[in-house]
């Protein structure tokens, strides 16, 4: 099996160099024989070749096509070559074929089958095979959709042969993901890391790979485009689509990896600042900025040059963040084992730097745009200030990762940058961008009267400051979130501002909402429900971006229960209580059980609140037998006000008492009901436009059963 | 004073009067600045277990493990029971916040920290991501203000462009006709 997966990647780099060199080729020559006019491009618009027409232009304007239509082909059948090799690996994990060593380090006899499918990127060289499959995976999809735009898309597809080539390299050069076991062959594996022995582990990384390999497509659009000069604003409404999906699986990615991290490392927290963690929130941060501001492109024709350099610096951190996590260049975690491919991505990251900075400075003059702004109190000012701000985020989490570096290299000794650091830093900026997500939808383009500013803006500023109040002046009894005193922690000063600007900007999303639901109910006669539907449905893309701005929010809100978070340590013999918040928890036994991975301890606890049995929890201990680990896996009892979480951290060396930890975290559930909206609204935000029916006054001599509804675009 | 506003403005001065306005918010919001800085000053000075809490939240536990050293969760950690016992004792017998932080930092080296000091290059650290957001908005501003005055493209002869009133009210008209 080994050579047939070895075959199939060395297949596919071949390919992947001819659908690069055969499409560079192609279009080098199609350009010089054609050199389109601005008006044409973009279009199929090359004149048809008579049969008598025996010129050497004509021939090689058809030599050029025919081989350009081999590299769009070559590069449809990387995707299958590729298949194999990852469907070969996956088979041999399933096989136990331990003479492939990938399979020998991340696989068992008795792993569960979903976890052995998981094997596949649970390790180096296979997450490298994923990450090359996804990429092709998402060049068969541009290959075969080329004829919304021939042109674009061969650029667009010679820029993914170049990034594929550079994945196919490393796993045919030096991450080989079939390299056979030297000497005997062991009876067994070393079996998969325990702390990725978890259901949401088989989907976090397809997630997260999709949404890092995914924002290569609209980077291969926009060099293609900035490379063929291409007129218009055409390729930033095609990749619309590609971007948003992309952004949608990398924000599933995000946050699945959080409630990973919650749900099984134990420590309580869903994220710890880690560079990993880092790694996959730059990009996110990058691409949402991107996602705004081609906004300003479509609709003024404005920064055209900084979108170029966002969508690439987007690209560019996602290849970074892989780049961290498997060179060791910083210590994380999460990090692969240190290899020499740190050296491989470094290069390319250099190269993609050279190339995009030549081609942006060869071509930029066609970038140029004609900025004029009438207010700073306008759309366009709101959508600056949001880019800032989501920039600067990014800087600061790259700044803080690469900090210990720095400090090193400066004055000999490294630093630890962790949550207290962003806490200070990252929080203030992330309350600007809040008030900025509830100012930004109420300012209208080009101008706003501040008189219409106050109108809209008056009602959700009284909510928010209310709702501040009320949250002040209620007892702690209540529970999170009530009796916030902004003066006693820092901590309760930023959750304070957090909640009351989420509360803002719900507040504004609804009124927008409701002011538009209203025209409609007004002249259509329909309820308000029935018009909001119709309003939303007549443009997606604006209220389902409200829904997302609604869902971070509820995670922001989340996020700020972080403040009113409690744990408690103490060893629990059979019937010991431990009192945290309003539970009180009675151990009630330990038990063994033995499984053929693992063999585990369970902890059983009778959870009690207002003097009534509401639950029994079961936080474990496995010890893992191929790997010779132990991992915890906590027990998690989530309502809308708090998470009783329960670790069963292992018994006491020197007494032999079990030790449980318990945290009480504060609206954690808010976090993931959050991601849901989001994902929900970027769902609605693709769902193309109904069409908004005018009603036409029939002329007089009309029968009124011949008026008809006349349909128009958006 | 708001009888001092009213005969400002009844003498026919409204500028002056919401000039004295405005320096009286500004007096108002610069007190509740202070106040609230005051406030913030004079945190930290708990009880023991709260200081147990928050110094053990701001250092690192050695280990390898990477978690804040109250968050360390490996049952037999080598580091972490030793650092919690010295930091519980620091405290009891109360030395200060920096006096705990140096101690440690001594005896496990800068990484105990969890973030950086504010002190030497460290300050960098902080510094950097706050210069850049002033820098930002500095820059920002200057676009926006240079995109303003750029003079509006040139219209075809016989055309005079739209300001001020006029523009308003097709504005206004606009607006009203396409309001959604």
């Amino acid at each position: 099996m080994a050579e047939i997966g070895s075959f199939a990647l060395l297949l596919a780099l071949a390919l992947s160099v001819y659908s690069f060199l055969a499409g560079i080729v192609a279009l080098v020559f199609q350009h010089r024989d054609s050199q389109p006019s601005p008006q044409l491009a973009g279009q199929a618009a090359r004149p048809a070749i008579s049969s008598d027409d025996t010129s050497l232009g004509a021939l090689l304007r058809q030599g050029s096509e025919r081989i350009g239509e081999t590299a769009r082909r070559a590069g449809v059948v990387t995707f299958a070559a590729v298949l194999l090799a990852s469907v070969v690996l996956v088979i041999c994990a399933f096989r136990n074929d331990f003479s492939i060593a990938y399979i020998l380090h991340h696989s068992n006899r008795d792993l569960p089958g979903p976890y052995k499918f998981a094997v596949l990127w649970s390790g180096q060289e296979g997450s490298l095979l994923f990450w090359s499959l996804l990429l092709a995976a998402y060049g068969f999809v541009l290959r075969l959709r080329y004829k919304t735009d021939p042109r674009l898309f061969a650029y667009a597809s010679v820029v993914l042969a170049g990034v594929q080539i550079f994945f196919l390299l490393l796993l045919n050069f030096a991450a080989h993901p079939f390299a056979i076991v030297q000497g005997t062959i062991p009876a067994d594996g070393n079996g998969l890391n325990p702390l990725l022995q978890y259901p949401e582990m088989v989907i976090h990384p397809p997630m997260l790979y999709l949404g890092y390999v995914g924002f290569t497509v609209p980077f291969a659009f926009a060099l293609g485009a900035l490379i063929m000069k291409y007129p218009g604003e055409k390729w930033i409404n095609i990749t619309r689509r590609w971007t948003m999906v992309t952004w949608a699986f990398l924000t599933c990615g995000v946050f699945l990896g959080a409630h990973w991290a919650y749900s099984v490392l134990g420590w309580g927290g869903y994220w710890g600042w880690d560079p990993v963690e880092n790694a996959s929130l730059m990009p996110w941060l990058t691409g949402t900025a991107f996602l705004h501001s081609v906004m300003m492109q479509e609709k003024r024709g404005m920064l055209k040059m900084w979108n170029m350099w966002l969508i690439f610096a987007t690209f560019w951190l996602a290849i970074l963040g892989t780049f961290l996590t498997r060179s060791g260049i910083i210590s994380s975690v999460h990090a692969f084992a240190q290899s020499s491919i740190g050296d491989w991505f470094a290069w390319f990251l250099a190269i993609t730097l050279i190339v995009f900075t030549f081609f942006f400075v060869k071509n930029k003059s066609h970038l140029k745009s004609e900025h004029k702004l009438e207010s700073l109190v306008s759309r366009e000012s709101s959508f600056l200030f949001n880019n800032l701000l989501f920039v600067l985020l990014c800087f600061t989490v790259l700044w803080g990762t690469w900090f210990p570096k720095i400090s090193e290299l400066v004055q000999g000794n490294k630093v630890t940058v962790g949550a207290p650091f962003y806490n200070r830093v990252a929080i203030p900026v992330a309350l600007l961008l809040l008030i900025l997500t509830a100012v930004g939808p109420l300012l209208a383009w080009r101008k706003t009267s501040l008189e219409s500013l106050k109108r809209n803006f008056m009602w959700p500023t009284v909510g928010a400051v209310v709702v501040a109040i009320f949250l002040m002046i209620t007892p702690q009894g209540w529970g999170s979130p009530f009796g916030l005193k902004p003066w006693q922690d820092i901590s309760y000063f930023y959750s304070l501002m957090a909640i009351a600007l989420s509360v803002l900007v719900t507040l504004t999303v609804a009124s927008e909402f409701y002011r538009g639901g209203r025209v409609i109910s007004k002249h259509t006669g329909q309820g308000m429900f029935a018009s909001m539907v119709q309003l939303t449905h007549r443009n997606t893309r604006r209220y389902g971006g409200y829904i997302v701005h609604f869902g971070v929010v509820v995670v922001i809100i989340g996020f700020a229960g972080a403040a009113f978070n409690q744990d408690k340590e103490m060893e629990m013999k059979n019937g010991d209580k431990m009192t945290i918040g309003p539970y009180t928890l009675v151990c009630r036994s330990y038990t063994d059980d033995d499984a053929p991975n693992y063999a585990s301890q369970w902890a059983l606890l009778d959870v009690y609140k207002g003097g009534k049995q509401i639950d029994t929890m079961t936080p474990v201990r496995r010890f893992y037998k191929a790997s010779q680990q132990t991992s915890t896996m906590p027990d998690i009892r989530s309502t809308l006000n708090e998470d009783l979480y329960l670790v069963f951290e292992g018994l006491n060396p020197d007494n032999g008492h079990p030790i449980i930890k318990a945290h009480l975290n504060a609206l954690v559930m808010w976090i993931w009901m959050g991601v849901w909206i989001m994902l929900g609204g970027t769902v609605l935000a693709l769902i193309p436009n109904a069409p908004a029916p005018i009603r036409v006054p029939a002329p007089a001599r009309l029968e009124p059963a011949h008026a008809a509804p006349v349909v128009t675009g958006d | 004073m708001p009888s001092f506003l009213n005969l400002l403005s009844n003498l026919g001065a409204p500028h002056l009067a919401s000039f004295a306005r405005c320096g009286r918010l500004r007096r108002k919001a610069a007190g509740i600045v202070l106040l609230v800085l005051a406030v913030f000053a004079l945190l930290g000075a708990g009880d023991p277990a709260t200081r147990f809490n928050e110094i053990g939240h701001q250092m690192m536990c050695i280990c390898g493990c990477n978690q804040i050293l109250l968050e360390c969760n490996h049952v037999g950690c080598p580091a972490s029971d030793g650092m919690r016992n010295e930091l519980m004792a620091a405290v009891s017998r109360g030395d200060s916040d920096s006096l705990v932080e140096q101690s440690f930092v001594q005896k496990y080296g800068p990484t105990v920290l969890a973030a950086p000091t504010t002190k030497g290059f460290d300050r960098a650290a902080y510094v950097i991501p706050f210069a850049a957001l002033i820098f930002g908005f500095g820059l920002i501003v200057l676009v926006i203000r240079a995109w303003k005055n750029r003079p509006a493209p040139a219209l075809a002869d016989g055309l005079r462009p739209v300001r001020g009133a006029e523009l308003e009210q097709f504005r206004d008209q606009a607006r009203k006709e396409t309001d959604l």
